[in-house]
């Protein structure tokens, strides 16, 4: 459960992000339904972790919060503000006050920026005009990601840093601006399985140094023991689950978090020798979602009429919140 | 020797691999040796930049123009393929006994052509079969995959991403060869398409009786098919081992280092990292190329180890060096 | 610096890169060479041809170097200028009378005769005009007399236009006759050693007479002359510079504007998008070189108006499809969107994101690019449409044709401007494709 002596940083109301699928630019064929109705509240230095698979929705959630799509309905409130409300220089501010670490680390920083002017950009953007104090803030921050010496980094160039040192470089950009959250979008499913664990850790200490904030989103739910307090479960725009992480491993309650810790490999010989038991079946549309429960289509234990009517509420199982009729 | 050659369907010595570039010469290949039997899966497990996805060209000779060297054993069902010429070899071996996944496959699809038509073409071309025929053999394939049979008429966009890595594998299975080399199958899929793949992996090798060769730097879901394990660091195999084994406790500190490197989800311990970085394929550190980074590094390591078999484990250390 | 040394070696790798390179060095040398040499003011001083500056020449004159390719070498044209020192002249005044001895000596040893030859006198008296007698000594000894006259102020003799010594010359005309020997026959040209002798005679003390004794061969100077007796070096140097600025400006200023109309489009998408789209279509379908011509007739032939017009026609031309190909790929990478994600402007984006990744496609798109727009100035040119003041090789072209150069045998006229722009282009275009391989890597032969 939540410290309820922290404050609210972000609170997600009800959102709903809808995109248009145009038909030749007259009138629209329908709506992609990528976040359907997503609540939750975020506190000052907590860390949350969001699980699903690709097209759950995940990246347009995190695409809300970080102010690059607008919402269609709900609210994004951030620190009492409701950011719909938001104009230019408001908006500039609250994207300041947002760190991003994305999950292609060589995409992510230009190719034709050395290290130093990279994280520069968000400084000389969000009116630091001293250049002394915009080096100085670059030498921190690169201490920070332990890229030292940062002399020899600062006038390299992103495809002459390895994979991890690429996403070093990308994490002290997301946190030259001192924010206040941190939104990870799979920052390490690019890299390699030894490095992943020296990022992770890295995230972490700064996490822990700076009561960041930390959406981490991933679909590779092994790592989120290390990383998170709770952790929430999407699957096809909707929030299914939601518990603290270790009660969440050990005791998944929503089908479908059940079938996502099956699937999941420790690295174990006998796994060999047995199949697997899976959902059959693929993600639904989003422009079409089934009725009711968007999972029971898949879903083992299924309840006719009921799971095909109502689409289910948070319903509160031990310490964890499933939207599952299962635990009504 | 020649023994076990008959029970073994591949068996790689010394296969080496250079390319040509600009800066020289990148030393991608450098001496990979494992064995394989008939209804197993070997996994060689690597990080970027350790030449794996090299291999499998190596093992397929699917090679670009600039190589600068190309050399070793690789004998297939006995029989030595590197000593065949390049016409023999399309005839006899590629595609008919052996064939690859390339990484990404799914997203190499032809897209103007039915999948249906991809899948069968491999054995009108290698086996002069006619396309109906071609196709009946194709629709099997497809339910051997679980990719329902009508969508032989569809196009590559029209299929999600585990449906098209499906295909892929059909098309590697089509000619019914004794040997599939897959790299990175499932890098880009989610967790249940993942596991959906390697069950069809794990049912093909019983049902099909066919081997695999899986490339991968995805040591957890590797578990699933191994039967074997090859460790691959700077273009050399430094340990082969049985899965049990391996996983159960590794003998290389480079494989101990990787095993400990992997976030568990259902164990309690912290998964470590690995300092510094691997070394270039360009110009590999003399000696053990792993001692810069290795914890019991002593002053042998700077002679290149041999390999050394502990009870029927290989492994390139000086530690297991009597 | 270290990249561009990078780059030169790189570049350095494909032969046809280096020729090209030279070829384009050896160009912009030669454009600040003429510039500096033959600056604009005296450049269209010089086109603009009047007689008195191109009396040394001959009319439609062939290279000098025809010769190494013909059996019957031409007459290189030459001159002697008694005021400048050439030959010798002596004063002696006795009398009252200034008697004066100017000696033209030369060597004639072609095998054609001159075109043309003249005497050009100029002279001091106060009343009394000088008086001057002419005559021609042959290497066989022989005097013929040229003729006898006063002389004014400036006095020009044509041999051809006298029609008494023609007379004398059995007929044929005196800038041949002269040189033959008429008492065989048929007549013989007498190679060797003559001398020009003027006697003249002044009735003043300081009256005095000098001559310039011109013999207008077949051949002159390192391109020939026009019909205007134009030296054809100028033009033919002077069209450098011309064609490298008009070819780079129009290049540049093409490639760089529809760039950014690209970027601006794609970045912003709607009706922005939309709207570029359609004027680039429309803009393809209109005729390009049918509304330069109609600029070119109707309002103005200036260099500078026709590459205004050039590069407003081809801004929102093809490129653009193509550039926006490439935005739109790179409007959806990552560090773009992150570059969002930190609050960068829209402008910011264009200009610092999406366009530095541009720009290594644009530079070999560019290179090519030149030699079209030099072509394309030439043509213009050469179809009636070029400035009128300018010279440059597409009016030699143009002037070659409209005075019948083909058909009289002055191939060289047509052939110099036209070999000229061919190697232009040719070094620009193989710079341009090996900058090509250079910047898409996939291109390039491992």
């Amino acid at each position: 459960m939540t410290d309820k002596q922290r404050d609210v940083l972000l609170s997600i109301q009800d959102l709903h992000v809808w995109f248009e699928l145009r038909r030749f630019g007259l009138g629209h064929a329908g709506y992609v339904k990528a976040v359907d109705g997503v609540t939750f509240d975020l506190h000052y230095g907590e860390t949350i972790a969001i699980v699903g698979e690709s097209g759950c929705g995940k990246s347009s959630l995190m695409k809300t919060i970080l102010g690059l799509n607008k919402p269609t309905k709900g609210k994004v409130v951030f620190e009492d503000k409701d950011i719909s409300a938001f104009h230019a220089e408001d908006l500039r501010q609250y994207r300041a006050a947002i760190g991003y670490v994305q999950q292609d680390p060589f995409g992510a920083l230009a190719p034709f920026m050395n290290i130093q002017r990279i994280l520069e950009e968000p400084l000389i953007i969000n009116g630091v005009k001293d250049a002394a104090e915009r080096e100085r803030r670059v030498r921190k921050v690169m201490e920070e990601v332990k890229l030292s010496p940062v002399d020899d980094f600062l006038h390299k160039f992103p495809h002459m840093l390895s994979g991890g040192q690429q996403q070093r470089v990308v994490i002290a950009r997301a946190i030259i601006l001192e924010p206040k959250l941190v939104v990870a979008d799979e920052p390490v499913s690019m890299l390699d399985a030894s490095v992943r664990v020296e990022i992770l850790k890295l995230l972490r200490g700064l996490q822990e140094k700076y009561r960041l904030a930390v959406i981490y989103i991933t679909h590779d739910l092994s790592t989120v023991r290390y990383f998170s307090e709770r952790v929430f479960v999407m699957y096809a725009g909707n929030i299914v689950e939601k518990a603290p992480v270790n009660s969440l491993v050990h005791n998944p309650k929503h089908p479908y978090t059940s079938a996502l810790m099956d699937a999941t490999s420790d690295p174990d010989a006998d796994n060999a020798l047995q199949y697997r038991e899976l959902p059959p079946g693929e993600p639904p549309s989003l422009v079409n979602p089934p009725s009711g429960c968007r999972f029971h289509p898949r879903c083992p234990r299924r309840m006719e009429n009921i799971c095909d009517v109502d689409e289910p509420q948070d319903l509160p199982a031990d310490d964890h919140l499933v939207a599952c009729w299962l635990y009504k | 020797m020649a023994e076990q050659q008959k029970n073994t369907l591949l068996h790689i010595e010394d296969l080496v691999l250079h390319f040509k570039t600009t800066k020289g010469s990148v030393q991608a290949v450098d001496g990979v040796f494992f064995d394989l039997g008939y209804k197993e899966a070997v996994v060689v497990l690597g990080e970027s930049g350790c030449g794996k996805s090299s291999l499998a060209k190596a093992i397929l000779r699917l090679l670009p123009r600039n190589v600068a060297q190309y050399g070793g054993k690789v004998f297939l069902e006995g029989t030595d393929t590197m000593a065949m010429d390049e016409e023999q070899y399309r005839q006899n071996v590629r595609w008919v006994r052996m064939s690859l996944v390339p990484q990404a496959a799914m997203n190499s699809l032809n897209p103007v052509l039915k999948v249906g038509d991809q899948v069968a073409e491999p054995m009108m071309v290698h086996h002069g079969v006619k396309k109906e025929e071609a196709l009946i053999q194709a629709a099997k394939m497809f339910q051997h995959v679980g990719v329902p049979v009508d969508f032989l008429d569809r196009y590559a966009f029209e299929l999600s991403g585990g449906m098209r890595q499906r295909v892929a594998i059909a098309m590697a299975l089509v000619t019914a060869p004794a040997l599939v080399v897959l790299d990175e199958p499932t890098s880009a899929l989610d967790v249940l398409t993942q596991a959906n793949i390697f069950n069809v992996l794990k049912r093909l090798k019983k049902e099909l009786e066919v081997s695999f060769v899986l490339i991968t730097h995805d040591i957890a879901t590797s578990s699933e098919l191994a039967d074997r394990v090859a460790v691959m660091y700077a273009g050399q195999i430094v340990e082969v081992s049985d899965a049990h084994r391996f996983f159960a406790e590794p003998l290389h500190p480079y494989s101990r280092m990787l095993m400990a490197s992997v976030p568990r989800l259902r164990a309690n311990q912290e998964p470590e990292f690995i300092t510094g970085q691997p070394p270039s394929l360009l110009n590999p550190p003399k000696g053990c190329r792993f001692a810069g980074r290795c914890p019991k590094r002593f002053a042998k390591c700077s002679e290149e180890p041999p390999i050394a078999n502990v009870d029927g484990i290989q492994v390139k250390c000086w530690l297991y060096t009597s | 610096m270290n990249s561009i040394r990078k780059f030169f070696s790189d570049l350095s790798q494909y032969p046809s890169a280096i020729v090209g390179m030279v070829i384009i060095l050896l160009m912009v040398i030669i454009s600040i060479y003429t510039l500096i040499t033959i600056p604009y003011d005296t450049a269209i001083t010089l086109w603009r041809g009047d007689e008195n500056v191109w009396y040394k020449t001959p009319k439609t004159a062939q290279p000098k170097w025809i010769n190494w390719f013909r059996k019957d070498d031409l007459l290189e044209t030459f001159s002697f200028n008694s005021a400048n020192g050439d030959g010798t002249k002596t004063e002696e005044y006795s009398n009252e009378t200034n008697k004066i001895f100017i000696s033209f000596p030369f060597e004639y040893d072609s095998n054609s005769f001159p075109q043309e030859i003249s005497l050009f006198f100029t002279s001091k008296f106060d009343q009394k005009e000088p008086f001057v007698s002419i005559k021609l000594i042959t290497p066989d000894g022989r005097e013929v007399r040229i003729g006898s006259f006063a002389v004014g102020k400036t006095q020009t003799y044509r041999f051809s236009q006298d029609a008494k010594l023609a007379r004398r010359l059995k007929g044929n005309s005196p800038e041949q006759g002269v040189f033959l020997d008429i008492t065989t026959d048929p007549p013989t040209l007498v190679k060797g050693h003559y001398e020009l002798q003027i006697e003249g005679v002044g009735f003043e003390e300081n009256s005095t007479v000098d001559a310039e004794l011109v013999v207008y061969g077949g051949a002159y100077g390192w391109a020939g002359t026009d019909h205007r007796r134009r030296d054809l070096t100028i033009p033919l140097l002077w069209g450098a510079p011309v064609a490298l600025a008009f070819g780079l400006l129009a290049a540049l200023g093409t490639t760089l504007i529809t760039m950014i109309i690209a970027a601006i489009g794609t970045w912003y998408g709607g009706w922005v998008d939309e709207l570029i789209q359609r004027i680039t279509e429309v803009n393809l379908v209109l005729p390009f070189l049918p509304i330069l011509i109609m600029i070119g007739t109707f309002y103005s032939r200036s260099i500078w108006v026709i590459l205004m017009a050039v590069i407003m026609l081809s801004i929102f031309g093809s490129g653009i499809k193509g550039y926006r190909a490439v935005f739109l790929q790179i409007k959806e990478s990552p560090y773009v969107e992150a570059a969002r994600a930190y609050g960068a402007g829209n402008w910011r984006i264009i200009m610092q994101y999406l366009v530095p990744r541009i720009i290594p496609l644009l530079i070999p798109q560019l290179v090519i690019l030149i030699p079209s727009n030099v072509f394309l100035e030439a043509s213009l040119t050469v179809l009636g449409l070029g400035d009128p003041v300018l010279p440059t090789w597409g009016k030699v072209i143009q002037e070659g044709i409209a005075n019948g150069a083909l058909f009289q045998n002055q191939f060289y006229w047509v052939l110099e401007p036209s070999v000229i722009l061919m190697i232009t282009g040719l070094a620009f275009a193989m710079v341009g494709f090996s900058l090509d391989r250079i910047f898409n890597p996939r291109l390039r032969g491992v």
